[in-house]
């Protein structure tokens, strides 16, 4: 079960319309290390953890990224609402325009639309824990390429604090993966 | 900005703590004063959406909270439709 919050988990301000950067922002909304990537796969590898800290962590981890894909998905609705045509023809999003108009859809920067091969769901936890650390290291990575893209300092300001939860989400992981090593070890499961 | 605004981002500042607590107390379950944080902060963030929402209608669905006078769930703005412009 989710409930609902009318509120962003954090406060977005939008300075001018800029298709542009919409085009960039929206690869963390639909793209390989983008926030649905990262909420379906911590919300679907949470099933088989086989310690109670790691069903935790994986439910409020997932459930952390869809706010934080609202917060994306807002970036981008307020960057192109008020762009012309002709704007948006200028910053390359007319391909984006011909299937979309101005309406959220899951691509990545390039444009192409997201696919559950972005994720993997294992069973193994180690192997998943793993996949889930890498994939923290990535999204901040990502973050960290479009604070150099962005030429709006509003935006750049929502970007560092993703940036942030991203090297919070690396550090729980961290532990989550400790703790099943020391489950393991107790059980001598190989 | 607004008193609606301000009131806004007093309860994301409350919730945004009690995030981050409960993320920590997922891998230090026995951690005792992160503990005492966690509820502190959710007994004033359950105090200050209760204030809101006697002002500006619902904050949360499905019986997370009240109504009063009528169903002001349905009311704008939504979340992506509200900025924190610093001149609005
Ligand atoms: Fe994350």
């Amino acid at each position: 079960m989710w409930i609902y919050e009318k509120k962003l988990e954090y406060p977005i301000r939008v300075s001018y319309t800029n298709p542009r950067l919409a085009k960039e922002v929206i690869t963390q909304y639909g793209g390989p290390d983008g926030e649905l990537a990262a909420s379906l796969r911590y919300l679907t590898q949470r099933y088989t953890m086989p310690i109670p800290q790691a069903k935790a962590v994986l439910t409020d981890i997932g459930t952390e990224e869809l706010a934080h894909m609202e917060i994306v998905a807002a970036l981008v609705y307020n960057l192109i609402k008020h762009a012309s045509v002709d704007e948006i023809k200028a910053a390359g999003l007319d391909d984006y325009y011909a299937d979309h108009d101005r309406a959220l859809y899951f691509v990545n920067a390039a444009g192409a639309p997201w696919v559950a091969s972005y994720i993997q769901s294992k069973g193994d936890p180690i192997a998943d824990l793993h996949e889930d650390l890498a994939a923290e290291q990535k999204a901040r990575a990502t973050y960290e390429y479009l604070i150099q893209l962005s030429d709006d300092p509003d935006v750049t300001d929502a970007l560092r604090f993703l940036r942030e939860r991203e090297v919070v989400h690396f550090q729980r992981f961290g532990e989550t993966l400790n703790l099943v090593h020391e489950w393991m070890d107790s059980k001598n499961v190989f | 900005m607004d008193q609606r605004r301000r009131d806004l981002l007093c309860i994301m500042e409350l919730e945004f703590a009690a995030i981050d607590l409960n993320l920590f107390l997922d891998t230090h379950p026995e951690d005792q004063r992160a503990l005492a944080d966690y509820n502190a902060v959710s007994q004033e963030l359950m105090r200050a959406k209760m204030a809101f929402e006697s002002r500006y209608g619902p904050i949360m669905n499905f019986g997370c909270g009240i109504s009063h006078g009528t169903w002001r769930w349905v009311e704008e703005p939504w979340p992506w439709e509200l900025c924190f412009n610093r001149e609005e």
